[in-house]
């Protein structure tokens, strides 16, 4: 990556460029602030006892009391409500690599008619409202038994992460030398040989880093997960659906859930960040 | 054989998505049309004489009015100030990415801890000396408050997105550009909407598609600041589809928000639109 055209200006007096450089540190720390003070302020919440949550002033310290956490965790449905969103996101990573990788994998090795068309189909989902798709797929399910499942919604979670799969490695893939693939065959490999022994292991950690995205996708969706199940409701339908009712520690407790393992998924591919979106750029 | 293998490799790939996209979306179109097997408008009529549907609608254009230009402000500096740095780039670029990984509700329920009536803003203000009670920011009387709870909740998570696709685009801006600027005595700023915007022109359009798009999406963060009290046309969908168990208004609600996504992406599309052989 290279820097952009911002360079130093030509020499300025000392006295204005130490004020700018004191405007730019307070810039990027109120910005750092305003990302993390937020979490901060929800695991307070989530760290304290159910008392202490509702009761005023709140103190931003919390005082790691973990009854609102025991609370949580030990309310119906919640654990079961945890497990099918574990077993969503799951279904959902496989499928989206499963079929993602394959493709991303012709996209970069071959030239062929109808690959512009293909790319435009993915480039389209894009473009439209994917949550909506649980509407019709709802009656599809239910003529098809796949209604209030893991896997029917793992589907529709699929067809949010399956453009990012695609794009992903097919990214990966064209940062492989095909020189090396082409080695392996003048040493007497097969193509798909030559694709598991040598493509693969090369493309492995960004191949996972897309599948822990996927999982992601599908374990912060909300609208689907709420519209598509009914007693089998992952985490997040659950906490949806009962915020009329439910008391003020359990939503933060229940926040808290939903946000930790994002933080240290995306703390674990922090440096395929860029692969990921930076590709919507072509 | 290996003329077909290409093929193949996208074959799975693309029956999932006529399968579980171009097909619901086709369905979808269809059941708004139609109320008990016969052709009407009789869904988008129902729809557009409830009361709610005027407030869902224009309440979404406004939260994405205000919402997606601060957030283009934002992440314009948050990816000038990353693209900048040379010490702690990625330190800071994994935290001005960290809302990307949180879900809508769950950013929707951070901004609850802090607006509600026991929450961190009222204990501020009090601590300040502001206030005597607590307010109930998120009530009814207050429909400014909750939609400004709104705006506050979404430019938090959603920046992260445009963020990150306007860093890579700025990597891809040869150096070359600026540094002649310069030679001719062009100021930071200059050099800023002069050389660095027109040339990110391909990333802003993405980064914008993708992010309207998100804000006429916008469901579980209205949902858990403001309840009811706030309706869009996310959660009217919802309502319909899920109270009420009327499918063919909901299909309605539907078609409109992809009717205005769609139109927003061909202005976009328009507006930023960079000829092929002026690309990098």
């Amino acid at each position: 990556m290279t820097e952009a055209g911002t360079q130093d200006a030509p020499p300025a007096p000392d006295r204005v460029r130490r004020s700018g450089r004191w405007v730019f540190v307070t810039g990027v720390g109120l910005l750092v602030a305003w990302v993390l003070v937020p979490i901060w302020l929800l695991l307070a919440n989530a760290l304290s006892a159910p008392a202490e949550v509702t009761a005023f002033p709140r103190s931003i310290i919390p005082s790691f009391d973990t009854a609102s956490l025991e609370f949580f965790f030990g309310f119906r449905g919640v654990l079961d409500a945890l497990w099918n969103s574990i077993q969503v996101a799951s279904v959902t990573m496989i499928v989206a690599i499963g079929l993602g990788a394959p493709a991303g994998y012709a996209l970069s090795r071959f030239d062929f008619p109808g690959k512009e068309a293909f790319r435009f189909l993915v480039i389209m989902t894009r473009a439209f409202p994917l949550p909506l798709l649980a509407l019709p797929l709802a009656v599809m399910f239910i003529r098809t038994g796949l209604d209030d499942t893991i896997l029917g919604l793992a589907l529709v979670h699929a067809t949010l992460a399956l453009p990012f799969a695609v794009l992903i490695t097919f990214s990966l893939f064209s940062g492989i030398p095909v020189e090396l693939e082409e080695a392996a065959w003048t040493l007497g490999c097969t193509r798909l040989q030559a694709v598991i022994k040598v493509v693969l292991p090369l493309a492995a950690p960004g191949i996972a880093a897309s599948a822990v995205f996927a999982f992601v996708i599908s374990w912060n969706e909300v609208f689907a997960a709420a519209v598509l199940t009914i007693e089998n409701r992952t985490l997040t339908a659950f906490l949806l659906q009962s915020l009329d009712v439910s008391p003020l520690h359990l939503k933060f407790a229940g926040g808290a859930a939903l946000v930790i393992p994002a933080l240290l998924f995306i703390f674990a591919v922090r440096k395929y960040l860029f692969a990921m979106w930076g590709i919507a750029n072509r | 054989m290996p003329r077909a293998l290409p093929y193949l490799l996208l074959l799975p790939a693309t029956l999932f998505l006529v399968v579980f996209f171009l097909y619901p979306f086709v369905n979808v179109a269809w059941d708004s049309v139609t109320r008990g097997g016969e052709m009407t408008l009789a869904n988008y009529q129902r729809m557009a004489s409830h009361w709610k549907f005027p407030t869902a609608f224009w309440n979404t254009l406004l939260l994405a009015g205000i919402v997606v230009p601060i957030q283009l402000a934002m992440a314009l500096t948050m990816a000038s100030i990353v693209t900048k740095l040379q010490k702690g780039r990625s330190t800071l670029l994994y935290i001005f990415a960290i809302p990307l990984g949180i879900s809508d509700l769950a950013a929707g329920l951070i901004w609850l801890a802090i607006f509600e009536q026991s929450g961190f803003l009222n204990s501020m203000l009090y601590g300040l000396g502001v206030i005597e009670r607590p307010i109930l920011f998120l009530s009814y009387q207050n429909t400014w408050v909750i939609l400004l709870a709104i705006v506050l909740a979404e430019v938090w998570r959603a920046t992260a997105i445009m963020m990150v696709i306007l860093v890579a685009g700025m990597g891809l801006i040869p150096k070359e550009y600026g540094e002649a600027a310069e030679v001719f005595g062009a100021s930071r700023w200059q050099r800023f909407t002069r050389v660095t915007l027109p040339m990110l022109k391909p990333s802003l359009q993405t980064a914008l598609i993708l992010r309207v798009i998100l804000a006429f999406e916008v469901f579980a963060v209205v949902v858990a600041l403001g309840g009811t009290q706030f309706p869009v046309l996310m959660s009217e969908t919802y309502q319909w589809q899920f109270t009420m168990q009327d499918r063919g208004v909901a299909a309605a609600y539907a078609m409109v928000i992809l009717g205005i996504s769609v139109a927003f992406t061909l202005v976009i599309l328009r507006l930023l639109h960079v000829p092929k052989e002026a690309r990098i």
